[in-house]
């Protein structure tokens, strides 16, 4: 294994438990076992109106092991490190195995394709950000925020995040993969008045592995006042079929809706509306996503999966054709397919941006709807079928007209994604799927 | 069982699995409460818990996977005016307990010194569930063969089911609360639950069904009265229905709401809007409207956490204040909040049994328990024939509220139009929107068919997770948008 990281106590320590672990379940008969055992520790502080309002300080660690007799499999995972509860968790995923029924597609990732070389993605920044300074951050956050717009007179509060942890993942045949990762972040929600008696609440956040890779928190504050404030005034529209633009964060649910249906449980029980969809066209053909887990200090790098598969560049959508599933082992060898190491999820999922900014696009559009916010679970992952509650903002001549709400937008997703136009380049980083604004050919607004 | 000798059973329980093998006696508890209210503290409370859960699922035929968790913590939390202090441990052991109390009241500096802690005394709960251990209560093999004929019965049932999918889980979880006014309390909290999710193919179309159940009980719930099967019967029965659906309509319109699970509308809309810390921070969309005429005369709507076995309820809330039936809207009237103990102080209110948490890691807020609308007067025939056109949901995936701008949504999973007064065509997809502050004075009747849900809601707010339980009687809602594809 390539880890340049030096150990320190903490990554040797679990690496230890993950042993004793593996040799308990050895010893109680087991076949084969894998185990992931982490330790994280971080403090969040929230201000709002300018006061202290919470100081967490966080402290968490797990320890979780699925053991295999044969084809039979059970698993357990406790907070208690002791060796006694270390102990009592493995075997109690040993007596669940004797319940379960033999599965022969169960079991470890085939040797061949787990990770040999473990790079550093550059994820590991611990920030030793004292209490006080947090709460200033986090009160020049909000103070900012109310200093943007006279209309915005209430806060929800403003907050600093900090987070590191340590994760091991072991196996008994072999594999050790260690990853360390921090994520710190800033986020501010407030609301505003519209004069009327109506009020409004927007917010904005930023987050990065690095504390250095944040923008101002002042930045932040603004951004959120000033998202707050353009919702005021806002009303409902009457029925209609219309094109709809996707800011970048709400286009992101589209893309989380496809890597669903897509996933190996969803396909081998036949329980999405995508089944048997490889090498069809989904997308127009300008269309690319692609997975890219080693993209340094990304918040969805990976060197490997959650089973110890090796993580690659790989394309999922290639001139607008599906490529792909994305699979584990289990559910790769019930269909009869190999892993694309998305055991745990997709690693950076990224849109391929297109030419046009948000201003191009809403002018592309002309007149219809910009969708900022959506609410409820109206998905229906068998058919497709798509209705979900939205806020946002009627475009006419290719500007924000006047704020929207209290509409819903429906379609079916298999048309949302043939329906295309635009991907913008207004690209969000902050997530594991990063995508800029979508504009949508047409679909239903239900509303007065 | 008289509710005393349950709470003083419960407590030393708790005790015993909580401080006595962490060597922690009333000594050391004062002494992590000194720690605290040495300095400007007004309130401050420690929350230890142990729960262990499992869960068993199966599909295609097979359980084929099984877990188990144990979790054990303890969280201190110390408040100084609007400001919380707040740090936990997995560790109960007396050093890690005075670490987190030093962490937590970093809050607070300087000024007056606090009186010490009252005298350590016992509170009160309420006794509305045994101390069962679901985990316990039947042996693992039953457990398999329990949602082995689950799944048969929906094989069964129809040819056209291609996927059964079934889960059961169940947990216990103990607690003990002690605060800074000197109360102890304890609870030993039991849960189960089942869920069976079905698809349906038929000529190549698929369409899906789920139901489900539980309770704070053992899973010998889901083997009397045939509960299990009935689940499955009703999974296959919703997938069926909708194999028959067309899109649904948009557009703004009248719409029944049937009895029972649909009460996530009171949930989302009302419950949410209604909890203390959106209203005394004046965020959301109900601040300031005690007193105000906020439904039709016919509505009144309570959160009760006092309904004995039911997912909702709690002997004694997350901060040792016994649960009770709340009155949130009284004959249209805005009569109360839901509240904490931080925020009813804040506001000057009394505490409603509402301060609840996912866990020792997690900090209390205000949260709902059972939350339901009182029965009226009519039969629901006779509402549903007083609809010309309109929309009959009578089963929701879930919901989702906007607290500030009132607005909510929910996604209907079995929705059928009303046309001339009669059920007509089942319709898929289709989405209620509407605003909170005014959807119930939309309501132009109540059934006399109040029903509580089967004991499957889970609320999420903040990142936190816990288990409630809502109803409603049938209902018609004049002039809701309904949120479908066809025009």
């Amino acid at each position: 294994m390539g880890a340049i990281i030096a150990k320190d106590q903490e990554t040797s320590s679990l690496e230890d438990l993950a042993a004793q672990a593996l040799e308990l379940a050895r010893h109680q008969g087991a076949s084969a076992a894998e185990v992931n055992a982490g330790f994280g520790r971080g403090l969040s502080v929230s201000v709002r109106k300018g006061e202290v309002e919470t100081v967490e300080h966080h402290r968490d660690k797990s320890l979780a092991v699925t053991v295999y007799f044969g084809d039979r499999s059970g698993s357990a995972s406790t907070s208690d490190f002791r060796s006694q509860a270390l102990s009592e968790a493995v075997t109690a995923a040993c007596v669940i195995a004797r319940h379960t029924a033999a599965d022969p597609y169960n079991g470890l990732a085939d040797p061949a394709h787990l990770a040999r070389v473990i790079p550093d993605l550059d994820l590991y920044h611990p920030w030793e950000l004292p209490m006080e300074e947090a709460i200033e951050r986090a009160r020049r956050c909000e103070e900012a925020a109310f200093a943007t717009d006279p209309r915005i007179r209430n806060s929800e509060g403003a907050s600093v995040t900090t987070h590191e942890g340590t994760d091991v993942y072991a196996t008994s045949h072999g594999f050790l993969g260690t990853l360390r990762a921090s994520r710190h972040g800033f986020s501010c929600a407030v609301l505003g008045e519209d004069g009327q008696g109506g009020m409004q609440r927007d917010y904005d956040y930023a987050s990065a592995r690095d504390a250095r890779d944040l923008p101002d928190v002042e930045e932040i504050g603004r951004r959120a006042a000033l998202r707050t404030a353009r919702r005021l005034g806002a009303r409902q529209i009457k029925t209609c079929q219309v094109p709809v633009l996707y800011e970048a964060q709400a286009a992101r649910s589209l893309v989380s809706h496809l890597v669903s249906a897509i996933s190996g449980p969803s396909l081998y029980r036949r329980s999405s509306f995508l089944v048997d969809s490889v090498d069809t066209a989904l997308f127009p053909a300008w269309a690319h996503f692609y997975e890219e887990p080693h993209r340094k200090k990304a918040m969805g790098s990976a060197p490997f999966d959650s089973e110890g598969v090796e993580t690659r560049t790989r394309d999922l959508i290639e001139d607008g054709v599906l490529r792909r599933y994305c699979l584990d082992s289990y559910s790769a060898r019930k269909l009869g397919l190999v892993t694309t190491g998305n055991a745990g999820g997709v690693h950076n999922l990224m849109v391929a941006p297109g030419a046009e900014d948000l201003a191009g696009l809403l002018r592309q559009m002309g007149t219809g709807l910009f969708v900022t916010e959506l609410i409820g679970f109206g998905i229906n992952s068998v058919t497709g079928d798509y209705s979900r509650g939205a806020a946002g903002f009627w475009v006419e001549g290719g500007e924000l007209a006047y704020p929207v709400e209290e509409i819903t937008i429906a379609s079916n997703l298999r048309d949302m994604y043939k329906g295309l136009v635009a991907v913008g380049r207004d690209v969000d980083y902050r997530h594991n799927v990063c995508t800029g604004s979508w504009l949508i050919e047409r679909m239903t607004v239900a509303g007065a | 069982m008289t509710t005393e000798t349950l709470h003083t059973r419960n407590l030393e329980r708790a005790r015993e699995s909580l401080l006595v093998p962490a060597g922690i006696g009333v000594s050391e508890l004062d002494q992590v409460m000194d720690r605290m209210l040495g300095h400007q503290i007004d309130y401050a409370d420690l929350y230890f818990q142990y729960s262990r859960q499992e869960s068993w699922s199966l599909e295609e035929g097979q359980v084929k996977s099984g877990s188990r968790h144990i979790e054990q913590g303890v969280g201190v939390r110390a408040i100084a005016g609007e400001k919380t202090g707040f740090a936990y441990s997995d560790e109960i052991v007396l050093p890690a307990l005075l670490d987190a109390a030093s962490a937590a009241r970093a809050i607070a500096r300087g000024g007056r010194e606090q009186t010490a802690a009252l005298t350590a005394h016992n509170g009160n709960a309420l006794s509305l569930y045994e101390p069962a251990d679901p985990l316990l209560s039947l042996e693992d093999a039953a457990k398999v063969a329990l949602l082995e004929r689950v799944e048969q019965e929906a094989r069964r049932l129809d040819p056209r089911v291609k996927q059964v999918m079934a889960s059961l889980g169940g947990s216990q979880e103990t607690i003990f609360v002690m605060r800074s006014d000197g109360v102890m309390a304890a609870d030993v909290r039991p849960l189960v639950r089942l869920n069976v999710t079905v698809i349906v193919e038929q000529g190549g179309r698929r369409e899906t069904g789920s139901s489900g159940g539980g309770g704070r009980t053992d899973y010998g719930y889901f083997l009397t009265e045939d509960r299990a099967l009935f689940y499955a019967r009703e999974a296959v029965r919703q997938a069926l229905v909708n194999l028959e659906a067309a899109p649904a309509p948009a557009g703004t319109m009248q719409v029944v709401l049937g009895p029972g699970w649909p009460g996530i509308l009171l949930h989302e809309a009302i419950g949410h809007g209604l909890e203390g810390d959106f209203n005394r921070k004046g965020t959301s969309a109900f601040a300031g409207l005690l007193g105000e005429k906020v439904a039709a005369d016919a509505c009144t709507v309570v959160d009760d956490g006092t309904l004995a076995g039911r997912r909702g309820s709690l002997n004694v809330d997350d901060e040792g204040t016994p649960t009770q039936n709340t009155v949130l809207i009284e004959r249209g009237v805005l009569r109360g909040y839901i509240l904490d103990r931080m925020n009813a102080r804040l506001m000057g209110m009394a505490p409603t049994g509402n301060g609840r948490r996912e866990s020792y890691a997690h900090l209390p807020m205000p949260r709902m328990t059972n939350t339901y609308m009182l029965a009226g007067e009519m039969p629901p025939e006779e509402i549903l024939a007083s609809v010309k056109k309109g929309l009959y949901a009578v089963n929701f995936g879930g919901g989702q509220v906007d607290i500030t701008s009132g607005k909510f949504v929910f996604s209907a999973s079995e929705a059928y139009l009303i046309e001339n007064g009669r059920i007509g065509r089942p319709v898929r997809g289709a989405t209620i929107i509407g605003n909170g502050p005014d959807v119930l004075k939309r309501v132009a009747m109540v059934g006399n068919d109040l029903a509580l849900d089967t004991g499957v809601g889970t609320c999420g707010k903040d990142g936190q997770s816990v288990p409630v339980g809502v109803g409603q009687p049938t209902l018609r809602i004049d002039g809701l948008t309904v949120g479908g594809t066809e025009e």
